[in-house]
């Protein structure tokens, strides 16, 4: 079992996982939307 | 990690022993910020399978290279690695769903991960070897596997982590799976052009690196999330004193569930809510450049396509996050009315030709779409109490599958029914709109039905001892 110590969760861990996943689906919306300009062309 | 020692002072568990809930238990200070993105990080990598279709067309020229050879698979046998998939899907999340809730999210998604990483090695070798048997087990059964423990396992712990917010926490998580096709779409495309060469449509280089890119990203989810200890709540947060009508305080065991009428008549508005959607998400293209000859070309229909996905993914978390607001039965009840309203609109800005309101009405048609799946874990949370929903969404995702089925062969049988008739093509698709309507009407009766769960199907205290294992 883990001891019952606190483990804070620190802004730069939390930046860090938000990047992990976020940046790839920003990516992602960002050229689907390129992609979708094509429709008001 | 940690280790756990017995007497003789030798690891007492088995070295997977990092994987049980108990050792996934979130210590004093641990941030329930870091659990979305857990979630992400598995939703984001199995919502692939929406964009597996860009692997299809390359798999017809394995053995000719630049167009289809004598022996090269044809499109209606690879149109069947996605059908399979999606109902192992279903078939998953329904026979391990109690092992994904007793177990916990960590051993779920770690599963997930080998299961999903493991389908793009084995169809690497089916398509190494040229056999489609391989890849149908692999990505088909194998895959599939893997989309039903991955698409359930962080659900109940995100609502277990947010009980003020639950359908803005399965929003967030559902949506990965709706974004996971706008990364994989571009991606697998380049990655295929850098492996392509004279002898090589580049499919095989692909699956590898695929493989090995959802393992490292899954790991890392599986790494990171906490499930809450026994009583947490967040800061500030007071639960509601009493149960209101449509949410209950007590807990339903996942086979009690199926037994109650709650039950199927939420699967019953999944199922309609879904069929529809499906039936246009699929089709959204062809229908679109058949309903406006000369004003919506092939790449506009791309487009229209693209900008489906955005509002699809969209979709999940604003929709499941309104739902906190305005409850999750209102929340369907939108769906149903307004979907009614938008399906039956379809074929008057066909006539009228106005591609601005057909547009709209597909976009806010596929928003509720993905509304539907990211609320449904919160409705049932609301009806079966937190502790089996994840067990229990795994059986109510069979709805999905179904509709997976219903919805496709309704829109293309009915439209090829109608032109072989004689009905124009921009006409073809108005009777298969009007019938998604009726199916929402349905689906509207449906959830006018649900009603709180009976007492007698909620657990007594010596049943959850009995089960201790899937405490929260």
């Amino acid at each position: 079992m883990q001891s019952a110590q606190t483990a804070r969760t620190t802004p730069l861990q939390l930046a860090l996982a938000w990047s992990f996943a976020g940046i790839p689906l920003l990516a992602g919306v960002i050229q689907t939307l390129l992609n979708a300009m094509k429709l008001f062309q | 990690m940690t280790t756990t020692l017995d007497a003789s002072g030798l690891p007492s568990r088995s070295l997977l022993s990092f994987l049980d809930r108990e050792h996934t238990v979130a210590r004093p200070g641990y941030s329930r910020w870091m659990v979305p993105p857990a979630a992400l990080c598995v939703h984001l990598c199995i919502g692939q399978a929406y964009a597996f279709s860009v692997f299809n067309l390359p798999m017809t020229k394995l053995i000719g290279i630049t167009q289809s050879a004598p022996g090269d698979w044809k499109l209606t046998e690879l149109g069947w690695i996605f059908s399979i998939a999606m109902v192992f899907l279903g078939l998953s999340a329904a026979v391990f769903g109690r092992w994904v809730e007793e177990g916990g999210p960590r051993r779920a998604m770690f599963t997930a991960g080998i299961a999903w990483a493991s389908a793009f090695l084995i169809s690497a070798l089916g398509v190494h070897l040229h056999n489609l048997w391989i890849i149908y087990f692999g990505y088909g059964v194998i895959g599939g596997c893997a989309l039903g423990i991955g698409y359930i396992s962080p659900v109940s712990t995100l609502m277990k982590w947010f009980p003020d917010r639950p359908g803005m926490a399965t929003g967030m998580a559902i949506m990965g799976f709706g974004g996971g096709a706008l990364i994989a779409s571009p991606f697998s495309v380049w990655l295929m052009s850098k492996f392509a060469s004279m002898t090589d449509v580049g499919v095989f280089g692909a699956f590898i690196t695929l493989g090995c890119v959802y393992f490292l990203f899954m790991m890392v989810g599986s790494a990171i999330v906490r499930v809450p200890a026994p009583g947490w709540k967040p800061e500030g947060y007071v639960p509601p004193a009493t149960a209101t009508k449509l949410m209950t305080k007590n807990d339903v065991f996942v086979y009690q569930a199926i037994k109650t009428p709650q039950f199927w008549l939420i699967w019953i508005v999944l199922f309609c809510n879904t069929t529809a959607g499906i039936g246009v998400l699929g089709q959204a293209s062809a229908m679109s450049q058949e309903m406006f000859p000369g004003h919506i070309t092939a790449v506009a229909a791309a487009g229209l396509v693209g900008l489906m996905s955005l509002f699809n993914m969209g979709g999940r978390f604003s929709w499941a996050s309104l739902s906190d607001f305005i409850g999750r039965k209102n929340t369907y009840f939108v769906y149903m009315v307004l979907g009614f309203a938008l399906y039956v609109t379809v074929p008057y800005a066909g006539a009228s030709g106005n591609v601005v309101l057909f547009v709209l009405c597909f976009l806010i048609i596929v928003s509720m779409y993905g509304g539907g799946f990211s609320t449904v874990p919160a409705y049932l949370r609301d009806m079966f109490g937190t502790r089996y929903v994840g067990a229990i969404h795994g059986i109510l995702l069979t709805a999905w599958s179904m509709a997976g089925i219903a919805g496709p062969v309704l829109i293309n049988y009915i439209r090829e029914y109608n032109v072989t008739h004689g009905v124009p093509k921009a006409q073809a698709y108005n009777t298969t709109m009007y019938i998604m309507a009726g199916l929402l009407v349905v689906g509207f009766l449906a959830n006018l039905c649900v009603r709180a769960v009976d007492k007698r199907h909620h657990m007594k205290d010596d049943d959850k001892a009995s089960l201790e294992p899937a405490r929260a």
